[in-house]
C-alpha cells in the first residue's frame, strides 16, 4: 500500500510540474485572416493643367500580428504606421525630383504572431502584391524571418519593434533598424551613472535568465568594464523567482554603488521592491529593464522612487525634430485617431514610415540604389530621437543614432509618482535623483 | 562573505521557512486525515493572496486583520469543496480524489483568471526594518513568520487539546473505528478539509504581504509544499514547520556558495533522495 502511495505521489509531482508549465495561455485564433488594408488609394488622376505632375502610388507591405501573443504591441505599431501614411497622403504625398508625386498605400496581412506565416506572407507581398517597400512585423523573432525574404527579393525593409542585434550581423544590405538594438538597452544607464557620479565604480548585475535580458546585460557588462567599472556581482535568476532575498543578500555583500539588470515586468518589479526593502546603504543607482517604463510600476509606491528604466520612446522626451512632427503633435494626432495614448510601439511604427519618407525625399527617386545611398547617409532627428544607420559591412543597417530614453520614477510636488526622462540629457525633463536615498 | 552576511541569510531563511511550512501544513493535514492529495492547494494559496489584496485595497483594513476574514472564508470554501467534490469519491480509488481536486483546481483557476486576469498585484504595505548592526530584518517578514508560528501552535493545540481535534486525529488513525466510537466522520472530514484550505489561504495571505503575485503564483508554493511534506513527513502537519525551515534555509544558504539557479535542482534532488531512503519523511509520519 505504502509503495503505491509513493509511486502515486511521485507521479503527482510530475503531473503538477507539467500542469504548472501548461498554465493558461492565449490561444491564437487558428483561422488565417488575410486582412487587406482598406484601400484609400487616391485614383491616379492626371491633372490636365499640369501634365508634369504624374502621380504614382507606392505599395508598402508588411504583416501585423492581429492575433496571437504579439497582438497588443503589434496593433499599436501598425496604428503608428497607418497614422504616418494617412498624414503624408493627406499632405499631398512626396514630390520627386522629376516632379512625380508619390502617395502611399499599405498592403498587410495577419501573421498570427507566427514565424512560418511571416515567411509565407512576405514572399507573397514581395512577389504577388509587388510591394515596393517592406516594413517589418513586430518582435525580433518575426523580423528575423521577414528580413531574409526582403533581402532575397531585393526590397528595402525598415524594421521596427525589433531590438535584437543578430539580424544585422547576417551581411544584409537592404534592412534598416529603427529601434535601438538590445545591446544598447542599458549602456545609457552606465553613461547616466558616470555623468552623475564619477566616483561610483562598482556595479552589481542581477538579471533574468532569458535570451533578451542576457543579451542586454552581457553587452552592458562589457561596456561598463571598458569604462573602468568593476562588476562585483553577475547573477542570473529563474523567470519564476519571487523571493529575491537570497540574491539581494549577495548584492549586499558585494557593496555595489549601482544595481542594474532585470528582465521582464513581474520579476523586475518584485526585485525592485525587495531591493528597496533591504535598504542597502551603498546602492545609489538602480536601473532595470522593461518594468520601470510601464505605468503600473507605480504600484510599488516608495519602492519605485528613483528606479531608472530604458524605453525606446516616451511622450515626454523633448527632442527637437528636424524632420516630421514634434512629440506633442504626434501624441495629439495619435490620440485623435485611436482614442488612446501612444506607446513606444506606436512611435516605432510611425517613425518607420518617416524613415522611408525621408529616404525617398533625399534620393528623389524610387531607385533602390539611390534609396540605399540615402538611408546609409541618413542622419536626422525626429520626435522619436536620432536616426542613423551602421554602414559597415559587418553590421549594415544597425541603428546607431537612436538611443534609449531613460526614465526615472520621481515624486512630484504633490507627492505623486511620475515618470521623468533623465537621459539622454538632450531629451531630459528632470534631473536624475542621485543617490536614490 | 562576512559573518553578518551569513547571519542575514540564516535569519531570512528561517523567517521565510516557517511561512513555507505553514503553506505546506494544509496539504499534509488533508493527506494525513483523508489520504487525499489536494491539487487545488496552490490555487487556494493564490485565493488567500487575492483575499488579502482585495480587502486591503477596497476596505483599507490592516492586512493582518484581513487574515482573520480570509481564514474564515478559507474554512468555508474548504467545507464547500469537500461536500461538493470530495465526499462522494472519498472512498473511491486515489485517482478519483485526485481527479476531483484537479477539477476543483481548474474551476477555481479558471474563475480566478477570468476575474483577476493574470496581471500581478502587490499589497503595498510595509512595517519598516529592524536594524541590528549590519543585519536588516524586514518587519513584514518577521510578522509573517511570527503569525505562521502562532497559527501552527494554534493548530497543534486544536489537534491535541480540543475534542474536535482529537476526533480529527481519531479519524486519521482509523476512520472505521472512530465511527464505531460515535464520531461523526463526515463532519470531521469536512472540517479537516476546511482547516487544510484555511491554512493554505492564511499562508497565501501572509505571502501576499511579502511578494508580488498573480492568480498563478500558488503553483510555486504547491510544489514547495510537496517537497516540505516529504521532508517533514506526509500527514504530519507539525513536521511541516520543520520541513519548511529546512527548505527556507536551503534557499537562503545555497546561493551564498553557488548561483541561485541551482536551488530548485538541489531541492528536488533532496526530495528524491528522501523519497528513496526514508519515504515517511525525516520526522516520520503519524500513521
Amino acid at each position: 500500500m505504502k509503495r503505491t502511495f509513493i509511486a502515486l505521489f511521485s507521479l503527482l509531482i510530475l503531473a503538477s510540474l507539467v500542469l504548472t508549465a501548461c498554465g493558461p495561455k492565449t490561444t491564437p485564433t487558428p483561422e488565417p485572416v488575410a486582412t487587406e488594408a482598406p484601400s484609400e488609394e487616391p485614383v491616379a488622376t492626371e491633372a490636365p493643367a499640369e501634365p508634369a505632375a504624374v502621380e504614382k502610388t507606392v505599395v508598402v507591405g508588411f504583416t501585423a500580428s492581429l492575433t496571437g501573443k504579439y497582438e497588443v504591441s503589434s496593433t499599436r505599431q501598425t496604428n503608428g504606421l497607418k497614422l504616418w501614411m494617412d498624414q503624408v497622403n493627406a499632405a499631398g504625398g512626396v514630390k520627386l525630383a522629376d516632379g512625380t508625386v508619390i502617395t502611399f498605400e499599405s498592403k498587410f496581412y495577419d501573421d498570427e504572431s507566427s514565424t512560418d506565416r511571416v515567411q509565407e506572407l512576405y514572399t507573397k507581398l514581395a512577389t504577388e502584391d509587388n510591394a515596393d517597400f517592406l516594413i517589418s512585423p513586430y518582435s525580433s523573432g518575426l523580423t528575423a524571418a521577414a528580413a531574409v525574404i526582403a533581402e532575397q527579393y531585393g526590397k528595402v525593409m525598415i524594421t521596427t519593434g525589433a531590438a535584437s542585434d543578430s539580424v544585422y550581423k547576417q551581411g544584409y544590405t537592404l534592412v534598416y533598424q529603427a529601434y535601438t538594438p538590445s545591446s544598447r538597452y542599458l549602456t545609457g544607464a552606465v553613461d547616466a551613472l558616470a555623468n552623475a557620479d564619477p566616483d561610483a565604480k562598482k556595479i552589481a548585475i542581477v538579471y533574468e535568465n532569458a535570451k533578451f535580458s542576457t543579451g542586454v546585460v552581457e553587452a552592458m557588462k562589457a561596456y561598463a568594464e571598458s569604462k573602468g567599472y568593476e562588476i562585483v556581482l553577475f547573477e542570473g535568476y529563474d523567470k519564476d523567482t519571487t523571493d529575491f532575498n537570497p540574491i539581494i543578500n549577495k548584492v549586499a555583500n558585494a557593496q555595489p554603488d549601482a544595481v542594474m539588470g532585470g528582465g521582464h515586468f513581474q520579476d523586475g518589479s518584485a526585485f525592485a521592491k525587495q531591493l528597496y526593502e533591504k535598504n542597502i546603504e551603498s546602492i545609489k543607482f538602480v536601473a532595470l529593464l522593461v518594468a520601470p517604463p510601464e505605468p503600473t510600476f507605480a504600484e510599488l509606491g516608495d519602492a519605485a522612487v528613483g528606479v531608472v528604466g530604458p524605453s525606446q520612446w516616451e511622450p515626454l522626451a523633448a527632442y527637437t525634430p528636424d524632420f516630421g512632427p514634434t512629440s506633442v503633435e504626434f501624441e495629439d494626432a495619435y490620440k485623435a485617431a485611436y482614442g488612446e495614448e501612444p506607446s513606444y510601439h506606436s512611435a516605432g511604427g510611425y517613425v518607420a514610415g518617416l524613415i522611408l519618407q525621408k529616404a525617398i525625399e533625399t534620393a528623389g527617386s524610387l531607385d533602390t540604389d539611390a534609396l540605399i545611398a540615402a538611408l546609409d547617409a541618413m542622419d536626422m532627428t525626429t520626435f522619436y530621437g536620432d536616426i542613423q544607420f551602421d554602414t559597415s559591412e559587418e553590421l549594415h543597417g544597425l541603428q546607431i543614432g537612436h538611443s534609449m530614453v531613460y526614465i526615472q520614477w520621481q515624486k512630484d510636488a504633490d507627492g505623486n509618482l511620475v515618470k521623468q526622462v533623465i537621459w539622454p540629457l538632450g531629451g531630459a525633463t528632470a534631473e536624475l535623483i542621485y543617490p536614490i536615498r | 562573505m562576512g559573518s553578518s552576511g551569513l547571519l542575514t541569510s540564516l535569519i531570512d531563511g528561517i523567517l521565510i521557512g516557517v511561512v513555507y511550512g505553514l503553506a505546506a501544513m494544509g496539504l499534509t493535514l488533508i493527506w494525513g486525515v483523508m489520504n487525499v492529495i489536494n491539487l487545488s492547494h496552490g490555487t487556494i494559496i493564490a485565493f488567500g493572496m487575492f483575499g488579502v489584496y482585495l480587502i486591503f485595497t477596497t476596505l483599507g483594513l490592516n492586512p493582518y486583520l484581513t487574515l482573520v476574514l480570509v481564514a474564515i472564508l478559507g474554512l468555508l470554501l474548504g467545507v464547500a469543496i469537500y461536500f461538493i467534490a470530495i465526499q462522494r469519491v472519498i472512498d473511491a480509488p486515489h485517482l478519483s480524489t485526485l481527479l476531483a481536486t484537479f477539477a476543483v483546481n481548474m474551476i477555481l483557476l479558471g474563475v480566478g483568471t477570468a476575474v483577476f486576469t493574470t496581471n500581478f498585484r502587490n499589497v503595498d504595505y510595509a512595517l519598516g526594518n529592524i536594524q541590528m548592526g549590519q543585519i536588516t530584518v524586514l518587519g513584514t517578514r518577521l510578522v509573517a513568520a511570527l503569525a505562521a508560528v502562532f497559527v501552527a501552535g494554534a493548530l497543534y493545540f486544536f489537534l491535541y487539546k480540543t475534542r474536535p481535534g482529537k476526533y480529527i486525529r481519531a479519524v486519521a488513525n482509523n476512520r472505521a473505528a472512530a465511527e464505531l466510537m460515535g464520531i461523526p466522520s463526515t463532519q470531521i472530514l469536512a472540517l479537516s478539509f476546511g482547516i487544510g484550505t484555511m491554512l493554505a489561504a492564511i499562508a497565501g495571505g501572509l505571502i501576499a504581504t511579502l511578494f508580488p503575485f498573480t492568480i498563478l503564483s500558488g503553483g510555486v508554493y504547491e510544489l514547495k509544499s510537496f517537497v516540505i511534506g516529504v521532508l517533514g513527513g506526509l500527514g504530519n502537519p507539525i513536521g511541516s514547520l520543520a520541513g519548511g525551515l529546512i527548505l527556507g534555509l536551503l534557499e537562503s544558504i545555497i546561493p551564498i556558495v553557488m548561483p541561485n539557479t541551482w536551488v530548485p535542482i538541489l531541492e528536488f534532488v533532496l526530495f528524491i533522495i528522501i523519497l528513496l531512503i526514508r519515504p515517511t519523511g525525516i520526522f516520520g509520519a503519524k500513521e
